[in-house]
């Protein structure tokens, strides 16, 4: 990556950090902060964004963020109220900004007329509040929208001026103000200098006598007459931090006219335009001992100032200090791709130290020799060392909640209802790949919280609420799992509507007795959707079916646990890194393989009348009062040609991510464990029915079951709401 | 020994950008993310020029500029603004505090080196 590139990367996670700080300082003026810091912590934001989008020429990103901060402006210097209709348009100008920001990293269209739209609404606010402050037309129209560098322009193209003026006379007189801003008469002779021929004059009769010399005023007027082919524009920019404080007049002196005489000594023309300041101008001796000393920083010692310049020693200083104060950076920003490879050489680590322990564990070795307790402490630091690697990949969830509090928003303006989105546990950190693959399945839990479980304002106020509904997210760590929440304070699962609904979609018989607790899993059916007529709101009209999908296959596992009239909660246990499973190692037919825990439902040990026989081949096991498939393991990978009798094996009972239940029958269960993830892809081939191997204390390659496609290809499983149906029927 | 810039802005991005740009023209630059950090680099460091952004956390660009000009070890060192602003009263501001220029972001290298050259001793 070049720098340019690199910066840009910067300038747009920035954008991500600032963002955030945005809407953080908007939602709380709207809970009614009104701190100033606040306020001012907002525009910042938008200016950072403005300022940064200007450099990389993202012009209509520039334009939102140049009107946005405008109004903000306008709040900071308490011109415009922050009414919640105010900082309504705030936050949804927070919205655009960000979906401006992601275009523009992506490349993607932008909501043109939305964007236009805001545009003219931040601009209405500022008509308003400058005419209620009194004050015609400012803010947003008064301000130029001027981002070319006009001062700046030495190098550019001469703008029209008189091209046969061969010079310049130029009277400039310093007031002291000029020298208190650090600005330098010698640097600015210097440039003129550069600009081509000069002679310089210095006028010493305003100069007091000694006695009357105030050490910080300014007495001199400089004469210079310059002999260039620039135009009048370069001269006036020369001198445009100093304008204000001197007084100056350029004229041009057309070729062959002749000049007046200076009123002072005339001086020969400097050819070198690098003087040092203790030596400002081959003026007179009398004047070059004068002019730093009274015309220089006033602050210094006459002789010292000559001699030498406070900056010249004080650099030596920084000379030897060099390196002390750097860049405050309290992060370094690392290859993604770095990280991963580090987090495969220490997965690596992991299986070498098991493989060691095991060796060393078969040589008959004591547990209390010497060599066995290193090993223990080699295993210690092994796992600490995976974990503070896999911290590295480690994202906080705030971001990701941030974003939802947007959907939260968007929605309450199309439902009409009032919803306040609570957040907890945002600090809580997961795997960033987690994250990134959590934001669908937490969008859709989001919307369905909003549309389905928050009530009308009015339907709440009859219930005895507040009109107001909350929706919770929280994220926590609970043992060695992140668990993310999604509750309500609305009317709860209607769950008569919900078995009506399944009935009617027969999903269910009409006569079917279910639990609570079934009738809210059927939520999670393929095909079930609750809105009685199709809502834009809850999804692409997908159900629950698809974000229980998606959480099965980041590995976790979702749970619905529901209070009519108190609201809803959802539970997703997600593992913390995609690098390791949890897994159990089972034994088929001599082979070691690895189950993903989370696929597993139960573990049974078959009696003989639970088994029966269904056609010719095909045999299935009463599993809670229904019938699931027996698929023996060993059949199906072709390690042995007859299945295995599933009476005196065990049999775990595994859901697929389309929430098919299956049997599948193993020998033995030898452990469970944590393992890492080696990807047989990259190694070897892509195997249906195999998701991945890892590689065992003894040395042997395991592999790792990928349940779905496992069950897919056997092409029997059975839909769980067959096995509902067998369950209840 | 190249000459010591101090550049004191929130933004990381601006930091880097005048940082690639200052560093390729032979400065040696130190950096500071806010005003009052800002001061707290000028206690170690000699800046041969400041530059120093306006909108910033705890102690911003015109706070900073006054705090500096109030040291008399600092008052000819020369501060130049970073401001995105072309407007007239944000740089009478900025002079008031006692700002030698500005530079209107956004900069182009070689006229931000140009600026510097301009003001520097």
């Amino acid at each position: 990556m070049d720098t340019m590139a690199a910066i840009r990367e910067t300038f747009f996670q920035e954008c991500e950090e600032q963002l955030g700080e945005l809407e953080v300082g908007l939602l709380a003026m709207d809970e009614g902060d009104t701190n100033p810091e606040t306020v001012n912590a907002v525009f910042r934001a938008v200016h950072s964004i403005k300022g940064g989008a200007g450099a990389f020429k993202l012009d209509r990103l520039v334009r939102f963020a140049h009107t946005f901060e405008t109004t903000l402006d306008l709040i900071r210097s308490e011109k415009l109220a922050p009414s919640p209709a105010v900082l309504k348009t705030m936050l949804r100008s927070a919205d655009v900004l960000a979906d401006l920001v992601k275009a523009a990293r992506t490349d993607e269209a932008v909501d043109e007329a939305r964007m236009e739209a805001l545009i003219e609404e931040l601009k209405g606010l500022a008509s308003d509040a400058n005419e209620a402050s009194g004050q015609d037309k400012g803010g947003a129209e008064a301000e130029p929208l001027d981002f070319q560098p006009l001062m700046l322009s030495i190098d550019d193209e001469p703008e029209v001026s008189e091209p046969e003026a061969a010079g310049y006379a130029i009277k400039f007189t310093p007031m002291p103000d000029l020298y208190r801003k650090g600005n330098e008469t010698v640097r600015l002779m210097r440039e003129l200098a550069r600009m081509g021929d000069v002679s310089i004059a210095c006028d010493v009769g305003s100069l007091p006598l000694l006695d009357a010399l105030d050490p910080e005023g300014a007495y001199l007027t400089w004469r210079v007459e310059l002999s260039t082919n620039e135009d009048i524009g370069a001269i006036h920019e020369l001198f445009e931090f100093v304008v204000d404080d001197c007084e100056l007049e350029i004229t041009p002196i057309r070729a062959g006219a002749t000049n007046e005489e200076p009123q002072s000594a005339q001086v020969p023309p400097i050819d070198d335009v690098r003087p040092a300041p203790s030596a400002p101008l081959a003026a007179s001796p009398v004047e070059s001992r004068r002019e730093p000393a009274v015309d220089s920083r006033a602050h210094e010692d006459e002789t010292h100032a000559v001699a030498a310049p406070p900056v010249a020693h004080e650099a030596e200083k920084a000379k030897s200090e060099h390196g002390k104060v750097e860049a405050a950076a309290p992060t370094i920003r690392v290859d993604l791709e770095r990280v991963d490879r580090l987090i495969n050489l220490v997965g690596e680590l992991v299986i070498n130290q098991a493989m060691l322990s095991q060796r060393v564990m078969e040589a008959g070795l004591a547990r209390s020799s010497s060599v066995a307790a290193g090993l223990g402490a080699l295993e210690q630091l092994t796992r600490e060392i995976q974990e503070g690697v896999m911290a590295i990949r480690a994202q906080p969830v705030k971001p990701l909640f941030q974003r939802m509090s947007r959907i939260v928003r968007e929605l309450t303006d199309a439902t009409g209802k009032s919803v306040r989105l609570r957040t907890e546990g945002e600090a809580t950190e997961v795997d960033r790949t987690v994250v990134e693959r959590l934001a669908d399945p937490l969008t859709h839990m989001i919307r369905n919280a909003v549309d389905h479980g928050v009530e009308t304002p009015e339907v709440r106020a009859a219930a005895g609420k507040p009109p107001q509904g909350e929706v919770k997210l929280s994220a926590a760590h609970r043992s060695g799992r992140i668990v993310i929440e999604v509750s309500d304070d609305g009317a709860g699962i209607d769950r008569p509507r919900v078995r009506a609904i399944a009935i009617k979609k027969e999903l269910i018989p009409a006569d079917a007795q279910l639990s609570d607790g079934e009738i809210d899993n059927l939520l999670f059916l393929p095909g079930f959707s609750t809105a009685t007529k199709v809502s834009n709101i809850s999804g692409r009209g997908v159900g629950m079916d698809v974000v229980k999908r998606s959480i099965q296959a980041l590995g976790g596992r979702i749970s619905i646990s529901s209070r009519p009239g108190f609201g809803s909660t959802f539970s997703m246990s997600l593992p913390l890194t995609l690098a390791v499973l949890d897994g159990m190692v089972v034994k088929v037919a001599d082979q070691t393989l690895v189950v993903p825990l989370t696929a597993i439902v139960e573990t049974l040990r078959p009696k003989k009348s639970d088994v029966h026989a269904l056609g010719l081949d095909a045999r299935v096991i009463s599993d809670r009062g229904g019938f699931a498939p027996l698929i023996d393991v060993g059949q199906e990978l072709g390690y042995r040609k007859t299945p295995a009798d599933p009476v005196g094996g065990v049999v775990l009972v595994v859901e697929t991510e389309v929430s098919t239940r299956c049997a599948l029958v193993v020998d033995a269960i030898h452990d469970q464990r944590q393992v890492v993830i080696k990807s047989l892809e990259a190694n070897y081939r892509q195997v249906p029915g195999i998701a991945a191997a890892t590689i065992l204390g003894d040395g042997r390659v395991a592999l790792i079951l990928d349940i779905d496609t496992f069950v897919a290809r056997t092409n029997r499983g059975a839909p769980a709401s067959e096995v509902l149906l067998a369950a209840t029927g | 020994m190249s000459m010591t810039i101090l550049t004191v802005d929130d933004s990381r991005t601006m930091r880097d950008m005048l940082k690639v740009a200052l560093t390729e023209a032979g400065y040696r630059v130190v950096q500071a993310v806010d005003g009052m950090h800002g001061l707290e680099v000028l206690m170690q460091e000699a800046p041969r020029v400041i530059i120093t952004d306006i909108n910033m956390p705890k102690l911003d660009g015109f706070g900073f500029i006054e705090r500096v000009r109030g040291n008399q070890k600092f008052l000819g060192v020369p501060i130049l603004v970073l401001t995105t602003e072309s407007s007239v009263e944000k740089k009478n501001l900025a002079r008031r505090a006692g700002a030698t220029g500005w530079i209107v972001k956004p900069f182009d290298s070689v006229k931000l080196v140009d600026v510097v050259r301009r003001v520097a001793a």
